[in-house]
């Protein structure tokens, strides 16, 4: 999508909440709606056509916990910390995909390529432990399979289903 | 007739107008009720729970700052009861508060600290959880610590609603509420505009100004540096509030004899750059006012945060400003130049220390290249009052016993006009003096135009000077600035006549006797008080216009030439550009 089409989506979202006391909320789910989060250029712009300072659009962003500041990634990494797969080690997992994604669980990749999360238990305790990538699961993972899937170049596709 | 209304407060009778607040009448029978998030410049937020009284045996407690008296209450402030609920806020609060007073930047002058030595806390008997969140001091001007916060929100108040700002924020929520500019970044990257006023507000230690006075003990040790100072108008005034003096009095020659016994081998005042700043902006805007094509209403800039914050959020007024520089930059020039020739000074050595009643003044001394105009940064430190009375106090020097003297005249000598630069109104009433005096060729009648004085949000006025009308406005504390700005930008595209010619800005509400670097507990009174030594000092002058200053007259016949002149224009004038208001 072209800058000025997403301008035009933040105008049109900016516009029909403007001057509207107790909007600001309904706008800024506008745009998590259409990005999946709300990223910072478009809070920015948002704020200027609405004559909403940045500081009170994050105080509200910050404040409610549905509102997500970062983009998913392109590939979600989800670490089960089920009881089963923590007992198989997935705390280690955890920090091995950490250390070799560069980020900390709950955040997500400057090229917003991987996202990496922790849930709990996916349903398949047999196979713990399980760690998936978006759809796709992987069973009886352990540290060296779980980087070299993550540094395999090309998986986005693979796990895209 | 406002309406009163009478009610008791520890059955001590009290009568109040319609709408006073249970807090504010109890000051009235001298009864103090406790607060932490409360200030006198702000509104009430109910934050930190200290001042809950009780109404009539009701077992529920109010909170004094947002509770209006109604007729008839009996108001309990105080009894064993409500003492252990303060007691409890307290230790929640510290249970959540690093406990480093010691080495803390407000120690023995905090307002927690004072309540907890009150209360005789001995032991917090809840377990510690104090965030672990970085100190943020990227703007070398003050020190963000959230961990010290006490989410009290003054900060926040001060620098939303009355500087406009909104660099500061509450992010997040409950327990993980913290303040922080929009998204985490860094306040350097935010509209931040350094004033400081955050820093005042502050109960705590979680704001304080950046701290630079190792660096000037440190020069001062160099056998090679040769280290100068210069004290900036408002400073005079407020100083002795470290050292038990009225707030108020004037303790310039104290002042002088201090810098001399740390050390400073010369001692200047930043009143004479005030006078100098006079001079260069009185002809720019006599030369403005009389030329129907140039841009009117001519805008001070002697505020660095006010020079920020139109850099970032007016950028449409940068062709009104002043090119002056301020005072400080002035003096830091000459030093660097006029002073060291004539003194035989090899320039790189002279160490140019400003003591400021600012925080801002240390990020102006490199907001462009133009401060490097002598062939060296024109002024190496820039430091708080409240450091120098800290250096002092290190000094051992017994400043009350101190004998008065007097500056280094040759960049130290100032009349009335520049030391009433540290008061809002101070700058418009010093040009409107040489002004008038430009225009006339004769001194104004009477000096003091009293419309530019006071603590109003905004001031205008017009005066009538050879026979033309000279309008005027002076506003203080950012948040003002919109209604003037507005005024001029619909006069503007309305292609009418300007509702001024002239106007005056100061960031900090008072002016700079309320200053981000000034002695803690700012209040209105203690404004007005400040600012009533600086007009006392005014008086007192032996010459109230900056064109009598003889040692101006000298710079001029023997340096600089004439105002506005070649050597003027490169050491004394520098230029703006619009700035981005976030950086990312």
């Amino acid at each position: 999508m072209s800058p000025t089409e997403t301008e035009d989506e933040i105008a049109t979202i900016a516009k029909r909440w403007k001057n509207k006391r107790g909007s600001l909320i309904m706008a800024l789910h506008g745009l998590q709606d259409r990005y999946g989060y709300v990223p910072r250029e478009a809070a920015m712009s948002l704020g200027e056509q609405m004559d909403v300072p940045l500081a009170r659009i994050y105080e509200v962003l910050t404040f409610y916990n549905y509102f997500r500041l970062e983009s998913p990634g392109n590939q979600v990494v989800s670490v089960c910390m089920g009881t089963a797969c923590y007992l198989k080690g997935a705390p280690q997992l955890l920090d091995r995909a950490s250390e070799s994604l560069g980020i900390k669980p709950g955040e997500t990749t400057p090229d917003g390529e991987f996202h990496l999360q922790v849930v709990r238990c996916v349903g398949c305790c047999g196979l713990a432990p399980v760690v998936t990538v978006n759809a796709k699961l992987l069973a009886k993972v352990t540290g060296e399979s779980l980087e070299a899937h993550l540094l395999k170049p090309g998986t986005a596709e693979d796990v895209k289903a | 007739m406002t309406e009163t209304i009478q009610a008791t407060i520890n059955s001590l009778p009290v009568e109040v107008a319609a709408g006073t607040t249970i807090l504010d009448a109890a000051r009235q029978v001298s009864v103090h009720i406790p607060t932490l998030c409360k200030h006198p410049d702000l509104d009430a937020t109910a934050a930190c729970g200290m001042c809950i009284v009780r109404v009539g045996s009701s077992a529920k407690m109010l909170r004094a700052c947002c509770t209006p008296v109604e007729a008839g209450m009996e108001i309990t402030t105080e009894d064993p009861e409500i003492i252990h609920v303060r007691r409890t806020v307290i230790e929640l609060i510290l249970s959540k508060h690093p406990n480093e007073c010691l080495t803390c930047g407000r120690n023995q002058n905090c307002e927690l600290q004072t309540l907890a030595a009150d209360f005789g806390l001995r032991e917090i008997c809840l377990d510690s959880i104090v965030p672990d969140l970085p100190v943020d001091s990227t703007t070398r001007a003050v020190v963000l610590d959230p961990r010290k916060c006490i989410t009290c929100g003054r900060c926040i108040q001060v620098c939303q609603q009355i500087q406009n700002v909104w660099a500061l924020s509450f992010l997040d929520r409950g327990i993980d509420t913290r303040i922080a500019p929009a998204g985490d970044i860094s306040l350097a990257d935010s509209p931040c505009v350094r004033c400081g006023q955050c820093s005042a507000h502050c109960p705590t230690g979680a704001i304080v100004e950046y701290d630079e006075s190792q660096e000037v003990w440190d020069k001062l040790l160099d056998p090679d540096a040769y280290c100068v100072a210069q004290l900036a108008p408002a400073v005079r005034v407020a100083i002795g509030e470290a050292f038990g003096f009225p707030v108020g009095t004037n303790l310039t020659g104290k002042t002088y004899a201090a810098l001399r016994r740390m050390g400073f081998k010369a001692v200047f005042d930043t009143n004479f750059g005030a006078d100098l700043t006079i001079m260069e902006e009185a002809h720019e805007f006599v030369g403005r006012f009389g030329n129907p094509n140039s841009v009117l209403p001519l805008i001070t800039t002697c505020c660095p945060s006010w020079v920020d914050f139109m850099e970032k959020f007016h950028q449409d007024m940068i062709p009104h400003f002043s090119s002056c520089k301020s005072p400080q930059a002035m003096v830091g020039a000459l030093a660097k130049t006029y002073y060291a020739e004539k003194m035989g000074l090899d320039p790189a050595k002279v160490y140019v220390v400003s003591v400021m009643p600012c925080t801002a003044k240390k990020f102006e001394i490199i907001r462009s290249k133009e401060m490097h105009s002598s062939g060296f940064w024109d002024v190496d430190v820039s430091l708080t009052t409240r450091e120098l009375a800290r250096m002092i106090k290190q000094s051992g020097i017994n400043f009350r016993a101190l004998a008065e003297e007097q500056p280094d005249h040759m960049l130290g000598a100032y009349t009335g006009a520049g030391t009433i630069f540290g008061t809002t109104g101070g700058v418009m009433e010093a040009a409107l003096r040489t002004s008038h005096y430009l225009l006339t060729g004769e001194n104004p009648a009477r000096m003091e135009f009293l419309k530019t004085r006071g603590l109003e949000g905004v001031k205008e006025g017009k005066v009538e000077i050879a026979g033309q009308e000279i309008r005027f406005a002076v506003a203080h504390g950012l948040g003002n600035v919109e209604t003037v700005l507005t005024r001029v930008r619909e006069a503007r595209d309305a292609g009418t006549e300007p509702p001024y010619h002239f106007i005056e800005v100061m960031a900090c509400p008072g002016g700079c006797v309320g200053g981000g670097g000034q002695p803690y507990g700012v209040t209105d009174k203690l404004r007005a008080k400040r600012a009533a030594g600086l007009y006392q000092d005014d008086q007192a002058g032996l010459w109230r216009c900056a064109h009598e200053n003889p040692y101006i007259q000298m710079l001029y016949e023997d340096f600089l030439g004439e105002p506005l002149g070649e050597k003027s224009e490169q050491l004394l004038h520098t230029s703006y550009f619009p700035r981005a208001t976030y950086r990312r």
